[in-house]
C-alpha cells in the first residue's frame, strides 16, 4: 500500500480520460480495488476526508451517479451537499460562471460536476480553486464511468490489454462512449463500436476503433459487450425509424450474443431500456452480465477518485497554512 | 421432365458478356439450360420456336414504374400493368412507393410480392419510402423493408429536399447497403410548375420553373454522398446541366448511378403545344438543347439506365386543363421501341443499349436478373429489332392510354416474352 499511499495524480482536476497517462489510470484502478475490498468488509468507513468538504453540483438529472458520488463521499468522511442549479434556458453561460463564483466562495474541496453541455465542467474548473471531477459533461467525456467499467472488466477477466471490446449504441451523442475508447485503448484494448450511420461521429476512426453497422457482426468473437441506452428523443424517425428496427439489428439478445466470445462479458452504464437495446434475458443473466458488478465498482472508483485528488489538495493547503 | 422449349435461329445478345451470335437458346422447365451458337438442333421432345433471326436477349427490366396496386385500380393493376410491361419486353418491373397505403411498411412489400405471385406475369419488385409516408421527415424502417424484399428507396415524386433529412436517409441506407434514389428537383424552385421555364411556357402561358432545379438538387445530393459514403441513383435526368454532374461525379469515383425515360431522348417541350396533357410529366419536358445532351449522357454512360416511368392516369385526371392534369405517361411497353430509335439513328450500339434495360438495373438494384447465365430462370425478349410499325393507344395493353407517342413511327417490335420459361406473351404472326 505504500506506493498507493504515496502517489497522486499530476492534475488537480479529472477532468476527463483524455490526460491520463497508462500508469495514472493503473494506480487509479489499483486504488479503486483498495476501495472494493473496504467496501466489502465490516467497516465500510473511514475518516480519511474529515472535515473535506465536496459539493456535487449536478446541472443535469442523475439518481445513480450523484448516489454514487455523495456514498463514496460520506464513506470517506467528507461533508457532502448536493446541490441541483436551475438551468437556465437563457444566459447559461453567465448563470454558469455566476454559479462557479458562488461555489468556489463556499471554499469546497472538491467539486463534482455534471452538466449537459460539452466544456462546462473543464470551465467550471478553470474559475474555482479546488479540485472538480467530471460527472459527465455533454457528449464528451464520463471518465468515472470510464474507470468502473475498466475496473469491473479488469476484476473478471484480470487484464484489459488485448480484450476485444464491442461499444454499441448512441455512439454520437455519448460521453461514456468516448471515454470508454480513450481508456480502453490506452490500456491496449481492441475497441469496436457498432451503431446505425446516423449515430456514428464523422472520423470516429481516429480513437483506433472500428466501425460496425451491425451488432451480430460487430459482437463477433468479442470478450466484452458493452451496450449503451439509447435516449428516447433519438427514437422519432430523426436518427432511426424506430425502436423495433433498432431492436432487430442493433438489440442484444441471445442470438446475436452468440457471435461473441462463449465466455464474453456484458455491461451497460444504466439506466436500460429493456427490448430496445437489450433483451432483459441477456441483461439478468448473472454468469454473463457485469451490469449490477459495474454498479458496485462505481463507489469504490469515485473514492479512489475523491481520495487521490485530495491528496493534491493537502499539500497545497499544507503549504499555504 | 421437365417441359423444354427450344429457341432455334436466334441473334442472342448478352449485353453482361458481350454475346452476339446466331445460334439456340434452350429452356428446360425453369431454366436456361444451354445457349449458343453450337446449339443448331433442337433436341427432340423440345417445343420449337423459330426465331427467323429475331433477336433474343435477357427480358428487360424496367425499373420505374407506377403500381396502381394499391389504391388506384381504376388506372392500373398489376394484371393490366404485366400484360403492358410483357408486350413490351420487359420481364421485371419496379415499383415506386407511391401507392396507398404508401410502401413505408414492411407489410405492404409483402402483399406486393403475394399480389405478384398471384398475378403470375412479369417479375414485381417495390421500392421502399425514404421517408415515412414520404413526407421528407422521418426515416422509414429501411432494414426491415430491405430483408422484406424492397429493393431501394425513394419518394418517387418527391425529392428528400430537407439537406439533414436527405443527410440522414443516406447514412441510415448505407448501414445496410441500400441504394437511394432521387427524384432530382429542387421544391423550393418548381413548387406549382408544370413546364420548364422558356418561351414555349411563356407562350403557353403556364406555370414553369427553371430547368437549373435538377442540377441543383443532384449537386447538393452529390455532397452528401459524397460525405456519406451512401449508394444513390438519380432518376429520370432530364437536363444537360444534371448530366454534366454525373459525369463529373462518376470521373471522382462517387458510387452514383442514373436513368432516364425515353420522353426525355425522345420528346421536348414542343409536346405540350395545344396544352396536350398526355405531355404533362414530372419532371416536366425539356428544351431541344437538353434533349440531346441526355442522348449524350446515355451515350456517354453518364446514364446507366432506361426506364419507362410508367404511369397510368385515366381521363378523369388527364382530360383537365393543362396545369390541373396529373403528371405521367404510360411506357413500359413502348419503352423498347424508343429506345431502339438510338440504336437505328447510330448514336448508341445494340448491346450497350440493351445494358441500360437490363444488366445495368439489375446490377444497381442486386437483382440475379437481366443476363444469360445456365441455370438461371429464363426470363427472355424475343424481337424483330427492324419492323416498322406505329404506337397506337388504343392498342395499348395497360389500363390507361395515356402515351404522348400516339402515332409516332417506330422500328422494332417485341414477338415473344418469357418469364421462368413461361411463355408470358406471344406476339408472333
Amino acid at each position: 500500500m505504500t506506493f498507493l499511499e504515496a502517489s497522486s495524480l499530476a492534475s488537480p482536476h479529472l477532468l476527463g480520460i483524455e490526460n491520463l497517462t497508462p500508469s495514472e489510470i493503473n494506480l487509479l484502478l489499483d486504488l479503486s480495488e483498495h476501495y472494493v475490498d473496504m467496501n466489502r468488509s465490516g467497516s465500510k468507513k473511514t475518516d480519511l476526508l474529515r472535515g473535506r468538504t465536496i459539493i456535487n453540483v449536478f446541472f443535469e438529472s442523475s439518481t445513480r451517479t450523484r448516489t454514487s458520488f455523495e456514498l463514496a463521499g460520506k464513506r470517506l468522511g467528507a461533508d457532502v451537499i448536493n446541490i441541483s442549479p436551475e438551468v437556465s434556458a437563457v444566459r447559461k453561460g453567465e448563470t454558469l460562471l455566476d454559479t462557479a463564483l458562488t461555489l468556489n466562495a463556499m471554499h469546497a474541496d472538491l467539486l463534482v460536476v455534471r452538466h449537459p453541455e460539452s466544456g462546462a465542467v473543464q470551465l467550471i474548473a478553470e474559475k474555482v480553486s479546488c479540485s472538480v471531477v467530471n460527472g459527465g459533461d455533454g457528449a464528451h467525456e464520463h471518465p468515472t464511468q470510464a474507470l468502473l467499467d475498466a475496473l469491473a472488466i479488469r476484476r473478471r477477466v484480470g487484464r484489459l490489454h488485448g480484450l476485444v471490446v464491442a461499444i454499441s449504441g448512441d455512439i454520437a451523442h455519448s460521453r461514456v462512449a468516448r471515454s470508454n475508447m480513450l481508456l480502453l485503448k490506452t490500456m491496449g484494448a481492441d475497441v469496436r463500436v457498432i451503431a446505425p450511420p446516423t449515430l456514428i461521429p464523422a472520423d470516429i476512426d481516429r480513437y483506433g476503433v472500428e466501425v460496425f453497422h451491425d451488432l451480430a457482426e460487430g459482437v463477433r468473437d468479442a470478450d466484452i459487450v458493452m451496450m449503451l441506452r439509447l435516449q428516447q428523443e433519438r427514437m422519432r424517425g430523426s436518427f432511426i425509424p424506430s425502436t423495433s428496427e433498432y431492436f432487430h439489428f442493433f438489440g442484444l439478445d441471445r442470438a446475436k450474443l452468440a457471435n461473441a466470445k462463449p465466455d464474453a462479458l456484458i455491461m451497460h452504464p444504466g439506466p436500460m431500456n429493456r427490448g430496445v437495446e437489450i433483451d432483459s434475458d441477456v441483461a439478468d443473466d448473472i454468469n454473463r452480465s457485469l451490469i449490477q458488478e459495474q454498479v458496485e465498482m462505481g463507489v469504490a472508483v469515485r473514492m479512489a477518485c475523491l481520495d487521490l485528488l485530495t491528496r493534491n489538495l493537502s499539500n497545497n493547503s499544507g503549504d499555504e497554512a | 421432365m421437365s417441359e423444354r422449349t427450344f429457341f432455334a435461329n436466334a441473334r442472342l445478345l448478352d449485353p453482361a458478356s458481350g454475346l452476339d451470335e446466331t445460334g439456340g437458346l434452350l429452356v428446360e422447365g425453369r431454366m436456361i439450360a444451354d445457349f449458343g451458337a453450337h446449339l443448331d438442333t433442337a433436341p427432340e421432345d423440345a417445343e420449337v420456336i423459330d426465331c427467323d433471326g429475331f433477336c433474343l436477349s435477357p427480358g428487360l427490366i424496367d425499373m420505374r414504374v407506377h403500381l396502381g396496386e394499391p389504391g388506384a385500380e381504376h388506372k392500373e393493376t398489376l394484371t393490366t400493368l404485366s400484360q403492358a410491361a410483357a408486350k413490351g419486353g420487359v420481364t421485371a418491373v419496379v415499383g415506386l412507393p407511391n401507392t396507398d397505403p404508401p410502401i413505408d411498411d414492411a407489410a405492404v412489400v409483402e402483399f406486393l410480392a403475394r399480389r405478384g405471385r398471384e398475378v403470375h406475369g412479369v417479375k414485381v419488385f417495390a421500392y421502399g419510402a425514404a421517408t415515412k409516408a414520404m413526407e421528407g421527415k422521418r426515416l422509414t424502417e429501411v432494414g426491415l423493408l430491405k430483408q422484406a424484399g424492397a429493393v431501394g428507396f425513394t419518394d418517387g415524386l418527391h425529392a428528400v429536399s430537407d439537406a439533414i433529412m436527405m443527410r440522414r436517409v443516406l447514412a441510415y441506407a448505407s448501414g445496410f447497403d441500400a441504394l437511394v434514389l432521387q427524384h432530382v428537383e429542387e421544391p423550393a424552385l418548381t413548387q406549382g410548375a408544370v413546364a420548364t421555364e422558356g418561351e414555349i411556357a411563356t407562350r403557353l402561358g403556364l406555370p414553369a420553373g427553371p430547368a437549373i432545379a435538377e442540377a441543383m438538387m443532384l449537386e447538393r445530393d452529390l455532397r452528401l454522398v459524397e460525405l456519406t459514403g451512401a449508394r444513390y441513383h438519380a432518376t429520370q435526368i432530364s437536363t444537360g446541366a444534371a448530366v454534366s454532374e454525373l459525369a463529373g461525379a462518376k470521373r471522382r469515383g462517387l458510387d452514383v448511378s442514373a436513368d432516364t425515360a425515353p420522353a426525355y431522348f425522345a420528346l421536348n417541350e414542343t409536346s405540350l403545344m395545344d396544352y396536350r396533357t398526355f405531355a404533362r410529366l414530372s419532371p416536366p419536358l425539356r428544351s431541344e438543347q437538353d434533349r440531346r445532351e441526355v442522348v449524350q449522357g446515355l451515350i456517354s454512360g453518364a446514364i446507366d439506365v432506361i426506364a419507362s416511368d410508367h404511369w397510368g392516369q385515366d381521363q378523369e385526371t388527364k382530360r383537365l386543363p393543362f396545369a390541373q392534369a396529373e403528371p405521367g405517361a404510360v411506357g413500359t411497353e413502348t419503352m423498347l421501341q424508343l429506345a431502339l430509335e438510338l440504336y437505328h439513328r447510330g448514336e448508341i450500339p445494340l448491346l450497350d443499349l440493351l445494358a441500360k434495360m437490363t444488366i445495368n438495373p439489375a446490377n444497381l438494384l442486386g437483382l440475379e436478373l437481366g443476363a444469360l447465365v445456365l441455370g438461371r430462370p429464363a426470363d427472355l425478349a424475343l424481337f424483330d429489332l427492324d419492323r416498322p410499325c406505329r404506337i397506337d393507344a388504343d392498342n395499348l395493353a395497360s389500363k390507361s392510354k395515356n402515351t404522348p407517342f400516339d402515332g409516332r413511327p417506330v422500328q422494332g417490335m417485341v414477338m415473344a416474352t418469357m418469364v421462368d420459361g413461361r411463355m408470358i406473351y406471344d406476339g408472333r404472326d
